[in-house]
Formats: structure tokens, sequence, C-alpha cells
């Protein structure tokens, strides 16, 4: 103790003292005078071992002090070392190539192929010279700047690395020395035989000067044949416009002309060539629900989402539908004989409505409707002046417009007997996806030769003696025709990964015309078509090149005549009744070919949310009658078993299943996906099949379905009225309860603010803009497994809801992303400040800080947010590198994330603005899923420019905000939907406004 | 331990329910309790249970195995449900440990004698049913080794946690209220540490409780001293007691999903935490007072007293149920109102009448003196009590989740394989560190047993 005790100092009596000592016996110590003076206190203070008080007293900085602060301070600073900065490699250019700057993406137009040929126009962004992610070609009237999904995701198959990587030799890597040889030598071979026995199997060619090419094969080689055949080909389309005109024409459609609009089994708005075209003009005449705003009447067996955007829509199995087409050909005057139907009020009303439109109505046929169904639709529209207005027909579109199924059929024959000396096969699978009934793959062995151009080793490919790799669309030159005719060019984006091969060079060999570059033979093909017109030929084509088509090169109208008398071609009307089973290719997957493409086989299909898997498809009475429920295992016939999945709006007796799946050798994403309905299928009857046993096998089958819950259980999520209500009532949208208030104070926003509207009114459902978003956004699989315990990963889904009759219900399709609130619930929430509010209204996510306490994606009433719960991004696979967006981080595990609004796309504009010292202009921006959408029903952009496309959206009385009652102001926000029904019809379920209970 | 009875007083029969048998010296209470420790043999079921503990608790590196290297996906959570049974039994430890607190603390400072039999004990569980439930909000998060992130630390990213999130907030109040029990229960037992010291006989426990007791020896000063910082850490612990579960509360009534925003919640979980707590005071101290033979220290008046702490605070939790289901119908609130259906009628609607069951019904029975004196019974009903208080926080947590606000996003939630053993890992660690503290520790407080013999001029009184 190094201070002294605190006493109280009585004055000290030294006399005292004095005497105490003399009168005390013994030896006497005494430490002071106090203690001699036997003061009171000091006993007191003898009595206590510390004095009160002293452990507290303090003594300024002491010795003990100053190391406990600096061992403190020590160690509180190591702590900072505990999180590494990631060392960071830079790798200059000695000699920079032009226009490489790493960080800015190139654009080139190019054009993708989709099923049956048809090309539509893209633009492919390249950074560093990989190509990264498609964009519609803004300029091409295919696209208008849009692409469909299929579309979209066919940057995925480029990279994909379960594509055919070498040439194969009976199974064993070869190489295209030894496989120049052998083609060489079956020249050699063929020549002397004029090619008897030769044959050239492909997909539906457009491409004219791939069709040169192989016009000049089959005059190298007389007796060689040339056959296309695709799974779920145009042969109907074909065959229709055949028995009405004489010829396979194809029909061009102008929807933005027609007021009245009734598909037969059509699914225009969504898939099909010019589906996206389709879907911007319908939209566009629809959007701001004017007096001029079309009506879509659809008739169909299985609900389509062009079904589900109608305002009336009529579930009927496919013979009725043939016999709703006649009925309404006979009503409309389109002198083709009487007929029943037993939609006769749906079939007054639409009749009555197409004459009262003549020459603004178009009756539309679906692709795998039957012939009679197109005749039908094409007496109809020359009956009712279309033709020329809101249809017109061109030379068919491909290269030759043949009967493909009985082509297909003769070259099976022809090998079954022994005719065929050598096939070579380029794309397609006929192994797999041949009616069953034909046999292909017995067939196909006995033929001597058999070769195989192809992207994939796959179940054709494993019984062909050689197997050649396919170059992908991206890694070729090459042109095609889109739906109007018109002529797109494609030209590689990257050389080929896997050393693949265009069939056009492949045939050269067999023509002995090698070495020369496809670009050339492209080029020197238009260059005496088009010399004429255009003297400086080669500066013309190199804008054709950079455009990504040939501008006027659609071809004119061409004038059809109708034939004088349809009746006798038409036959006799089908009689329905037995339950039929309808082939269809998936909406997803197509017929297959896309099978191995994760994004397509993730993304739920549209309407029932499924994922990673066919379904038989049926009705809700259909499936009670069956004693079925959702996933139990039913045996269609003896070939074929798959999981019930109940389809409210689907027509009674009538059973979808979805081609392209059951696949087992394609890949590691596509083999062993649901059940092959090839199998079922017959070549006779493609599309439907009569008479089907349907057998309950039992047991039953998971399946991944993102959206269990179809009702808004009576909140007002999609607002929607009829054009009359609408009319009256403009603000029906509007929240009508009390207004939310904040004690805090709102944000202020000097610089941008962005927004977003998204029109429920023209958005199809098509899911385009979840895998626009997937390619842009590095957005990871995850496989069925983790779909099914809800954890799929996309940033922007289509909500799907059924209002009205289980049978008949109306249906209507709300995309949600990220509503980025103004008062955000995930903001206030997250403990380590990692999603945060950016001071241009962004709700952002810094993945880094994320320790993914998942509060933010608890407390988020939009649901939006999504989790990392696994490593779902693959690290490993080298080619999947080349996929990713390289302003787009890759998740991690134990990360969440969400819709950014595409932060990368609005910086890389700001760079671009601020360089030239002015603020972002109004459509520079333009999100990943706004560009991407058919229908253009999402509009993005800065609303603090009054003038802004996205300022005008918001002032839109159809404007409203999801769940505002509670507060979040939400910067996505809906249009409400407005349907346009016909008072003669009394509205299934329709079309009311949906003020529901949940308001304020 | 027969012969140890026949050397003690005739039983004192004045006071008819007394805290302690009045027929102990201050000796007798000392030989009893560190008996336990040093001297009598020890019960078979303690290495029973606590072999079965160990394994069990086992679990626990199998599940952090799974979390760690492979993810958080282990779990059964998904979107829309991200919390599950992590946060379920985060929830339900953090309750449990409740009662300890409660009693060594406001039972304290309300001067209530009864308390000093239980206490140690209570506290014990206290602190182990604090280390089970941190070791949910680290293992729940997608990167557990960042979850120091949480804490406010200087770093080079000059980044400090975001202090709106209620999660910060659990951070203080959990690890202020695990430092604060530990602190408090060490204090407690510095006294007798140095009991053991004294009586033990082997060197090395000599040594060991010898350094564990702080050079304690029992002067005037030591006592002075040990009193304040009692009555300090007390002081200390009793808003703790009301803090911490109230902010764990947070975590749901700052969100806005219907069936967390609710102003109820910071009583109601206090009250259910005192509830399940002291059911889980009563389920170890039941069958322990039986093995050792304790029947004079925690009397039958003990359990009696803890039946209706525990009785009461479950009237106040059906009181807020009852609350949520009237506040359901009078908000008028659509989301509300479709959040109670789905609790009454939806696809868990069987957990949440089992909740009813459990934490409803079954304490009913509490109205019966008979009942809150039968062990059998009384052990039976702290069972429903603590699957009860689970069951609401499964209620709250994924049922609230499940089906919120757009339909489109509504899921379902299953528990897998790693919920359970991470949960039933813990329970085993829980177990396993109990009996050890049983073993190795007075688990009743000798000197604070001593203040409650009367001496023979008292008890002339």
């Amino acid at each position: 103790m190094s201070s002294q005790p605190n006493l109280p100092t009585p004055p000290l009596d030294l006399d005292a003292i004095r005497a105490r000592l003399a009168d005390s016996k013994g030896p006497q110590f005494w430490r002071s005078l106090e203690e001699a003076a036997g003061a009171p206190a000091f006993q007191e203070y003898l009595d206590h071992e510390f004095t009160p008080g002293t452990a507290e007293w303090s003594d300024g900085v002491s010795r003990r002090r100053l190391l406990e602060l600096m061992g403190a301070s020590l160690g509180l600073a190591g702590l900072t070392s505990c999180t590494k900065q990631p060392p960071e490699k830079i790798i200059p250019y000695v000699t920079s190539p032009e226009d490489v700057i790493p960080g800015k993406a190139l654009f080139f137009a190019s054009s993708i192929p989709g099923p049956g040929g048809i090309a539509t126009g893209v633009l492919v962004e390249s950074n560093m010279g990989r190509p990264t992610k498609i964009e519609g070609n803004p300029e091409h009237p295919g696209s208008l700047g849009a692409t469909d999904a299929q579309t979209q995701a066919s940057i995925l198959a480029l990279w994909d690395p379960d594509r055919t990587q070498s040439v194969l030799r009976e199974g064993r890597p070869s190489s295209w020395q030894r496989a120049q040889i052998a083609l060489t030598e079956l020249r050699e071979q063929m020549l002397s035989t004029k090619g008897a026995g030769l044959r050239l199997l492909t997909e539906t060619v457009t491409s004219p000067t791939l069709g040169a090419s192989i016009k000049e094969f089959l005059t190298v080689f007389p007796e060689a044949k040339w056959i296309q055949y695709e799974p779920a080909g145009r042969d109907n389309v074909r065959a229709g416009a055949r028995m009405a005109f004489g010829e396979a024409v194809t029909p061009v459609y102008h929807v933005d002309q027609a007021a009245v609009i009734v598909s037969l089994d059509s699914d225009f708005l969504v898939s099909g060539p010019g589906a996206v075209r389709y879907a911007r003009d319908f939209a566009n005449r629809r959007r701001d629900g004017n007096a001029g705003m079309s009506r879509l009447y659809v008739v169909e067996p299985s609900p389509s989402l062009t079904g589900a955007s109608a305002d009336h829509r009529l579930a009927l199995s496919s013979a009725e539908v043939e016999n709703f087409a006649r009925a309404l050909a006979a009503a409309v005057g389109a002198g083709t004989p009487a007929a029943a139907s037993k939609a006769t009020e749906f079939l007054k009303a639409a009749g009555a409505d197409l004459s009262a439109n003549r020459g603004a109505s178009l009756v539309v046929a679906g692709e795998f409707a039957s012939p009679a169904v197109h005749a039908l639709a094409h007496a109809m529209n020359a009956a009712l002046g279309n033709i020329g207005k809101t249809v017109h027909y061109v030379d068919a579109v491909e290269v030759d417009p043949a009967d493909q199924m009985a082509a297909f059929k003769d070259l099976i024959g022809e090998m079954n007997a022994g005719k065929v000396e050598a096939l070579l096969i380029a794309g397609g699978n006929p192994t797999y996806n041949t009616p069953a009934d034909l046999k292909f793959e017995e067939a196909f062995r006995k033929v001597k030769v058999r070769i195989r151009l192809t992207d994939f080793d796959d179940e054709t490919s494993a019984v062909c003696h050689w197997v050649l790799p396919m170059a992908h669309p991206l890694e070729s030159w090459g042109d095609a025709r889109a739906y109007d005719g018109s002529i797109s060019l494609s030209q590689p984006l990257i050389a080929p990964l896997y050393e693949g091969k265009q069939l056009i060079e492949v045939l050269a060999v067999l023509l002995d015309k090698g070495g020369r570059e496809v670009r050339d033979l492209v080029k020197e093909h238009w260059r005496p078509q088009l010399a004429a017109t255009t003297p400086a030929f080669d500066d013309f084509w190199q804008k054709c090149v950079h455009d990504g088509f040939i501008a006027g090169s659609a071809p004119a109208a061409k004038a059809v005549t109708m034939v004088k008398d349809l009746s006798g071609a038409l036959g006799a009307a089908k009689s329905g009744g037995s339950t039929e089973v309808l082939f269809r290719p998936c909406p997803n997957i197509g017929d297959g070919r896309f099978s191995n493409n994760a994004w397509l086989q993730e993304i739920p299909r549209p309407l029932t949310k499924l994922t990673w898997d066919n379904a038989v498809m049926m009705s809700p009475a259909t499936a009670q009658k069956n004693g079925a429920v959702n996933g139990t295992m039913v045996k269609l016939g003896n070939a074929v078993s798959g999981p019930v999945l109940i389809v409210p709006g689907q027509a009674d007796d009538s059973i979808l299943v979805h081609l392209g799946y059951g696949r087992t050798r394609v890949g590691k994403i596509g083999n062993n996906v649901g059940f092959n309905a090839y199998k079922l299928r017959t070549s006779s009857n493609p599309w439907v099949m009569n008479g089907v046993e349907v057998r309950n096998a039992g047991d039953s089958q998971v399946m991944a379905i993102t959206q269990e819950h179809s009702s808004m259980e009576g909140r007002n999520l999609i607002r929607m009225a009829t054009l009359d209500d609408f009319k009256k009532e403009p603000g029906f949208a509007q929240e009508k309860g009390h207004k939310v208030f904040s004690l805090y104070q709102p944000y202020e926003y000097k610089g941008y603010s962005w927004g977003m509207t998204i029109d429920l009114n023209a958005c199809t459902g098509c899911n385009a803009c979840t895998i626009a978003c997937q390619a842009e956004n590095n957005i990871s699989v995850v496989g069925k497994d983790q779909v099914n315990r809800g954890r799929s990963m996309h940033w922007i889904r289509v909500d799907r809801y059924f209002e009205g009759h289980l049978d008949a219900p109306s249906i209507h399709h709300q995309p949600v992303t990220c509503m980025h609130c103004e008062n955000a619930p995930c903001e206030s929430v997250c403990p380590v400040a990692a999603t945060t509010h950016s001071e241009e209204g962004l709700n952002q996510m810094t993945y880094n800080r994320c320790v993914g306490t998942r509060y933010c994606a608890n407390n988020c009433p939009y649901k939006v947010r999504r989790f990392n719960f696994y490593l779902y991004a693959d690290y490993e696979t080298p080619s999947l590198k080349g996929l990713r967006n390289p302003n787009v981080t890759v998740r991690s595990r134990g990360v969440m994330e969400k819709c950014t609004y595409c932060v990368q796309r609005i910086n890389a504009a700001r760079i671009e603005a601020e360089k030239e010292s002015r603020r972002i202009r109004d459509g520079e921006v333009i999100t990943a899923c706004q560009a991407v959408c058919p229908s253009g029903a999402i509009v993005f952009g800065d609303l603090n420019d009054p003038k802004s496309k996205i300022a005008r959206a918001k002032k839109s009385e159809r404007n409203y905000g999801l769940l505002t009652d509670l507060g979040t102001i939400p910067r996505t926000t809906y249009l409400a939907k407005v349907t346009n029904p016909n008072h003669d019809l009394a509205p299934k379920g329709l079309a009311k406004p949906a003020h529901g209970e949940a308001k304020g | 331990m027969a012969a140890q009875d026949q050397a003690l007083a005739p039983i004192n029969t004045e006071h008819a329910d007394p805290v302690l048998i009045q027929r102990h010296s201050n000796s007798t209470i000392s030989d009893k309790i560190s008996g336990v420790v040093l001297g009598a043999p020890t019960p078979k079921q303690w290495f029973v249970i606590l072999g079965i503990a160990f394994l069990v608790l086992q679990l626990l590196p199998f599940s952090f195995g799974n979390l760690l290297l492979i993810g958080v996906g282990k779990f059964g959570i998904n979107q829309p449900v991200g919390w599950g049974m992590d946060i379920i039994n985060f929830v339900w430890w953090i309750g449990i440990g409740h009662a300890g607190t409660l009693i060594s603390a406001i039972l304290m400072l309300f001067r209530q004698e009864w308390r000093m039999a239980i206490a140690r004990f209570a506290e014990a569980m206290t602190i182990f049913a604090v280390m089970c439930a941190g070791m949910y909000p680290v293992f729940h998060t997608g990167r557990p080794w960042l979850a120091y992130w949480l804490l406010p630390y200087p770093n080079t990213m000059g980044l400090w946690p975001q202090p709106r999130s209620p999660l910060v907030w659990d951070v203080f109040a959990v690890s202020t209220y695990a430092t604060v029990s530990i602190l408090f229960w060490y204090v407690g037992l510095i006294p007798d540490l140095a009991t053991m010291r004294d009586r033990a006989k082997s060197l090395v426990t000599k040594f060991i409780f010898g350094f564990l007791s702080l050079g304690w020896r029992g002067s005037a000063k030591h006592w002075h001293r040990y009193e304040t910082a009692s009555l300090l850490l007390a002081g200390l612990s009793t808003p703790l007691v009301l803090s911490v579960h109230s902010i764990v509360s947070f975590d749901f009534a700052t969100g806005l999903i219907p069936g967390w925003h609710t102003t109820v919640f910071p009583p109601y979980f206090v009250a259910g935490a005192v509830f399940a707590g002291f059911a889980m005071v009563l389920t170890l101290a039941i069958p322990v007072r039986k093995w050792y033979g304790l029947h004079d220290f925690i009397t039958d008046r003990h359990l009696e007293n803890m039946a209706k702490v525990m009785f009461a605070t479950g009237m106040i939790v059906c009181y807020g149920y009852f609350l949520e289901v009237f506040m359901a119908w009078y908000s008028a609130n659509p989301y509300e109102w479709a959040m109670l259906m789905n609790r009454v009628n939806g696809p868990y609607s069987h957990l949440y009448w089992a909740l009813w069951i459990c934490n409803g019904v079954s304490i009913q029975f509490l109205w019966f003196k008979s009942v809150r004196r039968n062990t059998t019974w009384l052990f039976i009903i702290c069972q429903f009590v603590s699957v009860g208080m689970w069951l609401e926080r499964f209620v709250i947590i994924p049922m609230s989740l499940h089906r919120d606000f757009l339909p489109s996003s509504w899921g379902m939630y299953y528990p897998s394989l790693v919920d359970w053993t991470m949960f039933i890992g813990t329970m085993g660690l829980f177990t396993f560190l109990m009996f050890l503290f049983i073993r190795g520790l007075p688990m009743i407080s000798m000197f604070e047993m001593r203040t409650l013999v009367k001496k023979p001029a008292e008890a002339k009184h």
C-alpha cells in the first residue's frame, strides 16, 4: 500500500501518551503516536485488513494499466489482419489488339437458328473474345431487340462441357485428317455409283447457301437423296398451306393490324416462327387499354401462354378444335361445309366478332394443329379479307418445303431394304426422337457407313462409325431465313472450341471443294444475286454482316389463291370422345435439342412451374377419373410411364406429354431427366394419339415444382379490370385504403433514382427475362433436388396465379424482381451491413460482406432474395468460366444474392456518360430482363428525369406497387392488367376489378 | 449414506414445510454436499447418463463438419423458410437458461430463501444452455468462419456491425448474458470451492480447488467483498433476465412477417423463457435429488415453488397465445388473419394444437397441490412444457415464414438430418456438462445452506 491511511486526526494529547506508556507493564512497542494515544480511530484502522475503498483507489496510469492497454491494443490490432485481402494479378497486353479493352464488351450481330431453321437476329456480347451474352438485334424484324428463352440459353450450349470435343471413329478419338480421308474415300466410291445409296439427313434447312451446297451435292451425286427430319417439324403447316393454296407458302402475320384474333391451338405469342415479333405487335396494340385494343380468342386443348393471354379461352380436345374450326369457318362464310361444335356460345361470339372486323381480324392455326385446321384458317382469313392486311404469304422459308415425315419414312424403308450404303446425319438425333413405330435404330444399323455431324455424343452418335463435332452457330458463318423470309447472317464470335465444323464444310469435302472459308461461300453465294442491285457489293456486304441481316431481303408478299373447294381435302369431321394423348415439344427444351441445357431444364415450365421433368399432364377431372394426384405414376399404353401433373385449363380427356425428355446419352445435365414420350409416338399421327390406355401404376414420383400455390388468396397482387371498367374508373388499380406514413425522412436523390415498371398487360409469362437474367448475372443452376427443396436461384421469377373455375381458370402472370424498396425490410435487419441502400435508390448486395444469416430473405415480403445454400457456382469446369459475365461477381457458398437492377450495366453507362460530362440518357441503361422481353413489358430508367420513359410509365393510372400497405415503397411497380372481353360471352371468372380483401 | 443419516440430529418438525429439513448442522450440510464430489460413491446412473451423453455429443462434430465443409444447405431450410431448427433451438436453449438467472438474481434480491438450494444448479444450467444456444447463431450462418463480423472490432475495411439489426443486439445481449452468468456463478462458487479445498484429501484435488478458490480464507473482508460482488452481479443480472429474451424476441417482433410482427413478443418471450427454464430445472433436479439423496436440501417445498413459478409464467404464455389470436382478428389485417388460419388449419396445424396441449392444457394440473408435490407428475408435466416451448418456436419461426405475403412463394419446411443431429448433439453436450458439474463441483451452495440452519437459540423463539 503506497498511500497513507486516511484517518481523522484528533489533536494529540502528548501528556496523556506519556501517562499511558508509563502505566503499561512489560515491553511496549508503539508504531505511532496515534497508537500510543490509543485513539479509537486508529483502533478501527487496525481492525480492518484493508482500509475501506483501498481497492477502488485509482492512481492515474499505473504500470499495470499501461501494460493492459498496450496488450489489448496489440491484440485488437492483430484482429484487423483476420481478413486477408485477395491478391490481385494483372496481366498486361504487350501489344494491345485494336478494340479489345479489358472490361469493355463488344457486340457483334449474328443470328441463331431456332427449331425449324428459323433465324432470330441477335447481338452477341463478347468480352475479351469470349461470347458471354446474347441480346436481340433491335433492327432485325424477327427480334426487335428481344429474343425468346431458348435463344438466350443457346450461349450456354456453346460453352457446354458435354459437347462433342473431338472426332470419334467407332467411339475412339480420331482426327479430322482421318475423317477427311474416309470422306474422300466415300466420295470416290460414291462417284462411281452416282451416289446411289448415299443419303444426307438434316434438320430443316432455311439457309440459302447451305441449300445451294446441298443442291450441288445432289448434282454431283444424282442418285443420292437429301432428307430433312425434325421431330417437331412444321409438316402440318406446310400440308395445310398446300391444301388451301396448292403450295407450301409460309404465312406471315401482322398481329398489330388485327382487332380480333382467333387462335386455333396456336401459341403464336410465345413459340413458333416470329413469336418474338408477334408478342411485341400484340402487346403494342393492347398496352394502354386504348380504344383499338384487340381481342384474342383462343381455342386449345392444353393451356398455352397465348391462351393465358387471351380474353376468352376455351379448352377443347384436339378433335374438338378441328370441329370448332370447321364450324367457325362456316360461320364466317369461308364456303366450307357446315359442322357442329359443342362450343356454340363461344363460336357464335367469335364468329360474330370476326365477321364484324373484316380485314382487321386474324385466324391463326397452331403449328401442331391438323392440316385441316390450317386450311380452314387460311380459308377464313381469305373469306374475311384479311390476306394482305393481317396476314400475308411468302414463298416457303424452307429451302425444300417437303413433307418431312413421308421422306423420312421412305428413308427408313430404304435402309431396311439395304439400299442405303452411307448415311450422313447432320444435327438432329433420330435414334432418340423417331416415332417408335419406325424403329429407326434397327434400320440404321443396316447402313454400312454411318456418319454423324453432331454437337453431342448422343444416342444417334453411339451407333455411328464416324462422329464429327459440329460447330455451334456462334462458331459459324452462315445465313438463314427469318420468320418473314428475310435473310439473317451469322458470323462466328469465337473460333470453334472443339474443332467443330459446319455441314457445309463436310459437304465441301464430299464435293472435293475443301479449303474454302465458309465466310467466302456465304458471301459468294449472295454476290451474284445482289450485285445487280448494289454495285458496291463488298461495301454493302460489309454492312450486312455488321447489321446481321441483309436489309430489304424480305420477300414480297406472294399472291395466293384459295383452292375452289376445300371440302374434299378436308374430309369428314373427326369425332372426339376417347382419351387423346397430345405430343408437344417442351416449351423449354424443345424436341430434346436443349435437354443438356441446365438453364432451360431448371427454369420453370410456363404455367406448370415444373422443373427438371416432364409429366403426364391432365385436367383435374381426368385426373380424378384416373384416381391420380400430382406425382402419381401412370402408364400410357405399354411404352411410357410418367408422373401425373394436374393442369387446370387442360381439356378433359386430353392428356399432354412433352417431348424431349428421357434421354440416355447426352451429358451430365440431360441424361435420365423425365420420360421419353417418343416411345409412344407414331409416325402416322405424330401430334395426337387416340385410345391410349391410361393405367395407374400405383407408385408416385416427386416433381420439383417452384410454385405450389396458385391462388392469390384474395390478395390484390395482380390488379385488373375489363376495358369498360377501366374506362369508367381509370384509377382502379390505385390503393383505396389508408395512406402509409413514415416517421423517417425520405431519402433524397440528387443524381439518379432508378425505377422499373412491369406491364402485366403485356407480359405473356414466357420466361425469357428469367433466362436473360441468369445469363447476364452468372446465376447458378442448382439441380432438381435443390429446386425441390425450394432453393432455386432465379433473380426474376414469373409468378402464375389461377383465378376462377378449376376447369376453366383464367391465368395470370406476374414477374417478380427485387423491388428495391425505399424502406427495404432487408436493409435494416442485416447485422453486417451487407445489403444497403445506394444513393441512387438501389438496394445493393455486397457479397463479400455477407455472412449468410438469411435474415434479409426472411424479412423480404416479396421473397426475392436467393441464398447460396451450397457452393452452387461451378468453379471447376473450365469451359463454364468462359461463359461468365466478367462484370458480375460469381457468388460463393453461404451468401445471399438477388436482382441488382443490372447495376453493372448502370455503371457501364455511367462511365460513358461521365467521359462526356453528361447525365446518363434515357434508354442508355437497359436491364437484361428489359432488353429480352419480347412484348416490351419491362421499362427501366431514371425517375429523376421527368421526360424518361419510366417517369411516364410511373404516372400511368394503371401503375401500382405490390404490398404497398406494408410501407416498403417498392421501386419496381406494375401496370395493371386490362382485358377486353366480349360482352356476349359471360366472362368466366375473368377480369373483375380485383379489389381483394388485402387493402391497407 | 444411511450411516451418515443416522449421525444427524432428529428432525425438527417445527416448520411443517421447510426449505431445509432441520436436522442438519453446518458440518453435516458440508459433509453431505461436498461428499458428492469428494467422498460418496458415485451412483451408477451418473456413469450411464454421462456415457450416453458423451456418445450423443459426438453428433455435434458430425453436424459441424457437415455445415462447415458442405454448407448450411445441410439444414432443411429453403426459400421462404430461411430459419428453421437452427433458430428454434437457439431460442429454446436461451430460454431454458433464464430460470437460472431468475433464481439467482431476482429471487436473491427478493431474499427468497428457497432459492439457495437450487440456485447453483440452475445457474450451471444457464451457462450450459447458453453455450448450447451460442453455437446456433454461429453455425446457422452461411459462412460461419466469418460470423465474427457481427462483433464490433477494428478492421482494415473500416466496417462495423449494422446497429439497426436485431441480430447485432442479440450479439450484445447474449454475450453480456453469458459473461455475467459465468461471473455470477463463479463468484458464488468461491466460498464453496474453498470449503472443497479444505476438505479435499488428494493433493491434486486440493491444488485444483485451491487454484479455483482464489485464495479464499473466509475472512470478514472476503465475505464483505463477496457480498458486494454478488449483490452487484445480481443487480446486473436482473435486467438481463428481462432484456435478453426481449431482445431475442426482437429478431421476430421487428420483422414484418405476419406472426412475427407483434408487440406482445418481449413479455411473452420472457415469460416463456422462465417457464421453459423452470421446467428444465425441475427435469434435472427431480432425478438428481433422488440419486444423491438430497431430499433434505431440495425439499418438496422447492419443487412446489418451482412448479408455481412455472405455472404462473405458463399462464402468461397462454395469455400471449390468446392475444395473438385476438389481435389477428382485431387488427382486421388479412395477412395476420391468414397467418392465424394457417396455424389453426394449415399444413402444420397439428403442431399448433400440440403446442396448446403442451403449454396450455398440461399445466392446468398444477392448480392442484398434490400434483405440484408429486415428483412423477411434475416430471411428466415438465417434459410437456419443454416440448411445448420448442413447438412454440416452431410455430413462430418456420410456420410464419412458410406462408407470408405472396402465395407464389409459399413453401414447406422439413427438418433435415443435420437439423436433428445438431439439436440432439447440443442436448448431449448439455447433459454431459451438467453431469460433469454435478460430479465435479458442489451442486448446492453449501455456505448458503448453512445460513438456513436454525441455531438452537433461534429455534426456541
